[in-house]
């Protein structure tokens, strides 16, 4: 009799767990929890973490409890799909990924192939960061869908912007060395050519992805080639390092970047002292002067302890809910339908919608740069008293760019 | 191109004065004791959190010194309860250990810490500019960890070579029953080698805090590069790691400076066979390359003289 006591007070507790898995809906948070990209992968872990009890708090999707399970995986292309493999082995239906667009390429085509063995149990991959324009061109797949603006999306932006500024005439790229990085160099030469042939790019960069100690050599080069402007997609501690190295060698040129708000980048910025001289492409960010989003953002820095880097995961999260409700399902094969063509009214305000040919998101893209605050921006970075400030403003009609995926549809 | 070539040797000094600071103590240990530490890098680690987390409380001065005596007192209580009973099992079992507690390591402080980069600032008192080439600033911290580097290689070399003490420990290494009977206490004098070994490695991280980015996994960044140094200037060479340490940061930030590829040299290759591996490599410049120069020069030296520069040891 005790024995048998014994027996299921052990079994019970797993019945009822096993229960909630099956009301718990899975999303597999593939990023870097170790190594040079740790921070940003923390960061974002904690932000999709806030945004789950968020939906709980108001009764999950479709009531179901929805819940983030970590996966590190290094930022390593070939750790994401055994990390990726073991979440779906743990029920995950959903994985969201960001950091490093070498994974992000390996994850899209390995959710494409388990899908095609797998009927009846696809698996949906929800991209928040990898921004590789190729994941919705040549490489694009029916089970991908991004939120993040594409780099060429970004670069578009900004070179729209640069054309206008008559100071700008030596341009310097430094990129990381892989998928991502090329791709924003290459965009550069392109687009900047197209805008501004006036303009000379002096260098041109590559180097290692998250394995530099000592960016001063770098710096040094740029300072010899003369350039007034720099352009750069580092992300992570490379634009940390490389933004403390200019201010280290008092290095003054204003920076394009795309991920310099990231962990330690504006503790460098305001080293160096470039009041409003290093400017940011992003979705949404703190001072964008939309009163909802800077409640929420007052909201998610008292809770979490951090900024909010990624308004897109706010966006995903939602529209995932809105798509789950439309499909009135959480089977992914309904709600990639339902995701199709979905319109959303994004954080910082404004509509975006998920372009079905392709699916990449279109929303209203912001160039904003980094230096002290204006009377209405409660909001600084890193305690350093700086904060961001809207520069310049491009509308989701204005921020489309051509795709040339061809979609398999199932 | 002067402007470049000067502010390059600069950069390369003051880089490789970084990677010696590092290494001096994973040479101490390693001439002395014969064990190669894989957990040096740690320790390492540890003194750039423990610098951070003392900062807060007792500023950065006092926390110049507590720090390394802490990350000491660890290192002496490794080899007291872990080294001196895994050494009667061999190397490779104290290799492995070293190399689990580096792992162990990472885990706690990330535990504690977290993994995000701390915010561990440069002291108030060095954070101006020392001088200016060409336009280009020096920080006076960069210079104040040029000149603790120096000072610690004169002190080490010091000790080691000219007092009573180092002749103990270098007698203690090869004879070590003689140097018992003699009335010394050989264990004891192995437990503060290690401890002063690994205060070194905390002291590197005390300063290097700062000026890098302190977060859990700086110890897995600069590990590897601290075994090209160790090997490359000769195995347990003092003066050996000071010079490959120079080499390197100097190699580094050279090839950084080169944009020259196979296809600057002999011209590219003829666009009519089309796109391949070939004309990857071809195109890849020096600077691309430039992390895995010291890489490089570590696999040579093994091939050509596998004692490293100055080396003694047979290994």
């Amino acid at each position: 009799m005790r024995k048998f006591t014994l027996a299921i007070a052990l079994i019970a507790p797993m019945l009822g767990h096993a229960a909630w898995a099956e009301d718990t809906v899975k999303i597999g948070y593939i990023d870097p929890l170790s190594g040079g990209g740790a921070s940003v992968g923390e960061g974002g872990l904690k932000t999709f973490q806030y945004l789950a009890e968020e939906l709980n708090a108001k009764g999950g999707i479709l009531g179901h409890k929805v819940e983030i399970v970590p996966f590190d995986n290094k930022t390593n292309p070939q750790e994401s799909l055994v990390q990726a493999q073991k979440a779906i082995d743990a029920g995950v239906r959903y994985i969201t990924q960001g950091n490093g667009s070498s994974v992000g390429l390996a994850l899209e085509d390995f959710v494409n192939k388990h899908n095609t063995r797998n009927p009846g149990k696809e698996v949906l991959y929800f991209n928040y960061a990898a921004v590789d324009p190729s994941m919705t061109n040549e490489k694009c797949n029916y089970w991908h869908f991004r939120w993040d603006a594409s780099s060429d999306i970004k670069m578009e932006a900004l070179t729209s912007y640069m054309k206008d500024i008559p100071s700008i005439k030596k341009v310097y790229l430094i990129n990381q060395d892989y998928s991502f990085g090329q791709s924003v160099r290459s965009d550069a030469r392109k687009m900047l050519a197209a805008k501004r042939s006036d303009v000379e790019i002096v260098g041109d960069e590559l180097h290692p992805l998250l394995k530099v100690t000592d960016f001063s050599p770098y710096i040094a080069k740029i300072k010899a080639s003369g350039a007034d402007s720099v352009i750069t997609g580092n992300w992570g501690q490379d634009i940390a390092l490389l933004l403390k190295a200019a201010a280290d060698a008092g290095l003054k040129v204003n920076w394009y970047t795309y991920y310099a708000g990231g962990a330690g980048g504006p503790t460098a910025i305001k080293q160096t002292g470039l009041d409003h001289q290093v400017f940011q492409l992003t979705e949404g960010f703190a001072n964008s002067g939309n009163q909802a989003a800077m409640d929420y953002e007052k909201a998610f820095r008292a809770k979490v302890n951090l900024s909010l880097w990624y308004p897109r995961a706010v966006n995903e999260m939602r529209m995932f809910k809105a798509a789950a409700e439309k499909a009135n399902s959480i089977e992914p094969v309904k709600v990639a339908a339902a995701l199709e063509d979905l319109k959303l009214e994004v954080l910082d305000g404004g509509t975006g919608f998920m372009r079905k040919d392709d699916h990449q998101f279109f929303q209203p893209i912001y160039v904003s740069s980094f230096g002290k605050l204006a009377a209405n921006e409660p909001f600084d970075e890193e305690n350093t008293g700086w904060g961001w400030h809207l520069v310049s403003k491009v509308d989701t009609p204005q921020a489309m760019v051509s795709t040339t995926c061809k979609m398999a549809r199932p | 191109m002067l402007e470049l070539i000067v502010i390059s040797t600069l950069n390369g000094v003051l880089f490789g004065m970084l990677l010696f600071l590092l290494s001096s103590g994973l040479t101490v240990i390693f001439s002395m004791m014969g064990v190669l530490n894989f957990a040096h890098a740690s320790f390492y680690m540890l003194g750039a959190f423990f610098g951070f987390q003392l900062t807060k409380w007792v500023g950065f001065w006092p926390a110049l010194l507590l720090a390394p005596l802490l990350v000491g007192a660890i290192g002496m209580a490794v080899e007291r309860y872990g080294l001196r009973n895994t050494h009667k099992h061999g190397h490779v079992a104290e290799l492995l250990l070293t190399f689990g507690l580096a792992f162990a390591i990472e885990e706690i402080v990330s535990m504690i810490w977290g993994k995000t980069p701390l915010d561990y600032r440069v002291p108030a008192l060095l954070d101006f500019p020392a001088f200016t080439i060409f336009s280009t600033n020096y920080p006076a911290y960069k210079l104040f960890m040029l000149a603790v580097s120096v000072v610690i290689f004169v002190v080490l070399l010091v000790v080691l070579k000219r007092t009573r003490v180092g002749l103990i420990v270098q007698a203690a290494l090869t004879h070590p029953h003689m140097v018992g009977h003699l009335g010394h206490n050989v264990g004891r004098v192995f437990m503060v080698v290690f401890g002063v070994g690994s205060a070194l490695a905390g002291l590197a991280g005390v300063i290097a805090g700062p000026a890098l980015v302190t977060q859990s996994d700086m110890a897995a960044a600069l590990g590897p590069i601290l075994f090209v140094v160790v090997v490359f200037g000769g195995l347990g060479s003092l003066p050996g790691a000071f010079i490959a340490s120079l080499v390197i940061g100097l190699v580094q930030t050279f090839a950084v400076a080169l944009n020259g590829s196979l296809a600057s040299a002999f011209g590219p290759l003829d666009p009519s066979a089309g796109p391949s591996v070939l004309t990857d490599i071809w195109n890849v410049t020096i600077a691309q390359v430039a992390p895995i120069v010291p890489y490089l020069l570590l696999v040579l030296v093994l091939i050509v003289r596998p004692v490293g520069l100055m080396g003694t040891r047979e290994s």
